[in-house]
């Protein structure tokens, strides 16, 4: 074995570290804005990843049957549409049942877990029960090759940006737009927040709906790397609740960087061990961290 | 009568569900009143019922009329194993409508008891334990995981029930009240590394699989098999917990082995990601060989025919088989549940439990469960089967031929090699525990 080679290895293996980042990053965003703000355990989080699937999978479909030309392009506009999706549907939930449970935690996990079997099973009623696979536009798939020996995956190059876009548009709207301060308000005291004029209810609606929109968007980026059917979403919640309980509830930042470390971490350990070995090896690590530190890394000052 | 004609060529080629045959025919015979059909028929009723009293032919009260026989169907319609398990119950539910159509079994007609498992292997137990204990089903045809096979075993050996089980799996098992219509491990792995040595050259492998019995056991019996007997050499034994997505890091671990040939059996949500991660890692067909003993045309429409492509999968059968047997069960498959409806290995095979029980009846001359295994072990043929000539061996295994097909960009699968002669079922392979 060469050095060069080595090398290329040792390159390609950093990406997939940060291409693990990226999906970690982008699965937990959603939910640390609903669990982490608004305090509601969204079992259905998975679910909404998946209407974001099948709308690719729609997009494909129409594109691929009435508008061949436009295979190449549906991608994006699928994305946006993803969202808006997911966006209106969140919206529903939290009016029809969400907001009627803000005073009890531990029955909106109940009542998310109903609407999360709910949802699976018009997946399958509705559209069917086995797995669809969206026709990707050729320019997502394959790998970037700059040199001989050296594949960068594209679809993990295209979640990077999507992720980082994603994460800069989440963080500047909660730190500089009047959504951002009505939510930061209300989190750290919602009485005070409506005495002075703060919509609260309307409040957390919108904040729901966007958790639940960017859900929908991550899931229909994910097309591009697993599966598209009624149980897709199930291989990502375990982990969206990792991710964002490990980085502490209330703080974004936190989901970043607990994100960051336990894709590194498991990707580290998956190449030099084994593959359920190195799954082992992070949750037992995040689960010692968790001991010494139970409110995550991150905690709120705001919050106690 | 021509109504009747109709009925009888869904046996062969155009079905039509089980209601329209008996409902229908009927329906229009009162209707228009001819005299002629319903005396026909009450007398090759009469007739069969003369030569298998129900007396003589059920003798465990086992639920059977003069005209109706009834079967059990335990299969996951919802939960994650539907994506896999809907095959099944469609291709029992056809099988089942056939005979139907040809008259059923020493003249009585098959109704289905549907119960559904949902996923879940306590509720399998259950269920399994509602259709022998208050339906008296005569058999159950169900079934997909090995974990919900062995949640239902001690219900259907203590209850003495029969089972026909469709799934291709592990071996290491044999009851006396299940049949097992899927090939068992060595069927598969043996002849496909085999066929990776001889034609392709392989002399080093990397195996990879999830993580749970059915992979681990296969790999198992891999290894053996391509250290002991071929003296080549494993470079590489990965598994990945059920539902992983991400196979970032094996890839590198591939490019750093490389493997003559990566050897694969990763299912479910995994299957998707794996093999676009393959793709994404410019892994694919035209540089590496790599065989799965895990996908199927029904794993194809998630995985993609672009993600597979120049793949090589190890089944006994496929879809594409060029035989007049499978033309004649695609197009009615095709008929039934739509143009667009794809057939895996496993689904031939749930299609041939319906008609293997059926032999086996009408060989025994009776319904009664030990009666019935004992006409099975005495040999079961079944010239009609879509994936060939078959037969039953006294192991409750089958005789089957092992085939290797390359995937192709449309998401179907290209036969390339085929055993020559039926591979003898081996559960308890010797050399390889």
């Amino acid at each position: 074995m060469e050095f060069s080679e080595l090398l290329n290895i040792g390159l390609m293996q950093g990406f997939a570290g940060l291409s693990l980042f990226a999906v970690l990053l982008l699965m937990g965003l959603g939910l640390a804005i609903i669990f982490g703000q608004m305090g509601v355990i969204n079992m259905a989080h998975g679910e909404f990843m998946t209407i974001g699937a099948y709308t690719i999978y729609l997009g494909s479909h129409l594109s691929s049957h009435y508008a061949p030309s436009l295979v190449s392009i549906y991608f994006p506009f699928a994305i946006v549409l993803a969202f808006l999706f997911a966006f209106a549907l969140g919206w529903l939930v939290e009016w029809g049942l969400i907001r009627h449970l803000y005073k009890r935690p531990l029955d909106t996990l109940l009542a998310t877990w109903g609407i999360s079997l709910a949802m699976q099973q018009s997946f399958r009623t509705f559209i069917g029960p086995k797995e669809v696979s969206p026709t990707l536009p050729d320019w997502l798939l394959g790998s970037w090759a700059p040199k001989e020996g050296l594949d960068i995956p594209i679809n993990g190059l295209f979640v990077l940006a999507l992720t980082a876009v994603v994460t800069c548009g989440v963080l500047l709207a909660l730190n500089r737009s009047r959504w951002g301060l009505r939510v930061r308000a209300t989190v750290s005291n919602r009485v005070m927040a409506n005495a002075i004029g703060i919509d609260t209810r309307k409040t957390d609606r919108l904040t729901f709906a966007i958790g639940c929109g960017i859900a929908g968007m991550a899931g229909a980026a994910f097309t591009t790397i697993g599966s598209t059917g009624p149980t897709s979403g199930q291989l990502y919640i375990v982990d969206s609740f990792l991710v964002v309980t490990f980085g502490g509830a209330a703080s974004l930042l936190g989901t970043v960087v607990s994100a960051f470390g336990i894709a590194q971490t498991q990707s580290i350990t998956e190449f030099f061990l084994h593959g359920s070995m190195a799954k082992v090896l992070t949750l037992s690590l995040i689960v010692l961290i968790l001991m010494i530190r139970p409110q995550g890394l991150f905690a709120s000052k705001v919050r106690r | 009568m021509s109504k009747h004609n109709d009925s009888n060529k869904g046996a062969t080629g155009a079905p039509a569900s089980a209601v329209e045959d008996t409902v229908s025919p009927l329906r229009r015979r009162i209707l228009q009143g001819i005299a002629a059909l319903p005396a026909l028929s009450v007398s090759g009723m009469a007739f069969a019922q003369a030569k298998y009293p129900t007396s003589a032919i059920n003798t465990t009260k086992l639920a059977i009329t003069d005209t109706e026989v009834t079967v059990g169907q335990l299969h996951s319609a919802t939960g994650t194993m539907a994506i896999s398990e809907t095959g099944s119950i469609q291709a029992e539910q056809l099988a089942i409508d056939q005979i139907n159509a040809m008259g059923g079994i020493l003249g009585r007609k098959i109704k289905v008891i549907k119960e559904d498992g949902a996923s879940d292997w306590p509720t399998f137990a259950e269920k399994s334990k509602k259709l022998l204990i208050n339906d008296h089903v005569a058999a159950v045809f169900g079934c997909w995981t090995s974990a919900s096979r062995k949640a239902v075993l001690p219900v259907f050996e203590k209850e003495n029930g029969l089972l026909y089980y469709p799934t291709f799996y592990e071996g290491l098992e044999q009851s006396k009240n299940v049949f097992y219509t899927g090939q068992e491990a060595t069927q598969q792995i043996l002849y496909s590394l085999d066929w990776a040595k001889k034609e392709k050259k392989a002399g080093t492998f990397f195996l990879i699989g999830s993580d749970y019995i059915w992979p681990r056991t296969s790999m198992k019996i891999a290894r053996k098999h391509i250290e002991n007997f071929q003296k080549g050499k494993v470079v590489g034994e990965e598994y990945y917990p059920l539902g992983s997505t991400n196979f970032g890091s094996l890839m590198n671990k591939i490019k750093l082995a490389k493997p003559d040939c990566i050897f694969a059996a990763v299912v479910g949500g995994s299957n998707v990601a794996f093999y676009k991660a393959l793709k994404a890692a410019g892994i694919t067909g035209d540089k590496q060989l790599l065989v799965t003993l895990s996908v199927t045309e029904d794993e194809m429409t998630g995985v993609g025919g672009e993600n597979f492509q120049g793949f090589y999968s190890s089944m006994k059968y496929f879809q594409s088989l060029d035989n007049d047997n499978n033309k004649k069960f695609v197009a009615a498959f095709k008929a039934k549940y739509g143009k667009d409806a794809v057939i895996g290995d496993v689904t031939q095979a749930a299609y041939l439990g319906a008609w293997l029980w059926k032999a086996a009846v009408e060989k025994a001359g009776s319904f009664d469960v030990d009666k019935v295994v004992a006409a099975s072990a005495s040999g079961i043929e079944l010239k009609q089967a879509p994936e060939g000539y078959v037969k039953l061996d006294a192991n409750h295994h089958l005789w089957s031929k092992s085939r290797i097909a390359m995937g192709m960009p449309d998401a179907t699968f290209k036969v390339v090699s085929e055993s020559p002669e039926l591979i003898k079922p081996d559960p308890f392979p010797k050399g390889y525990q």
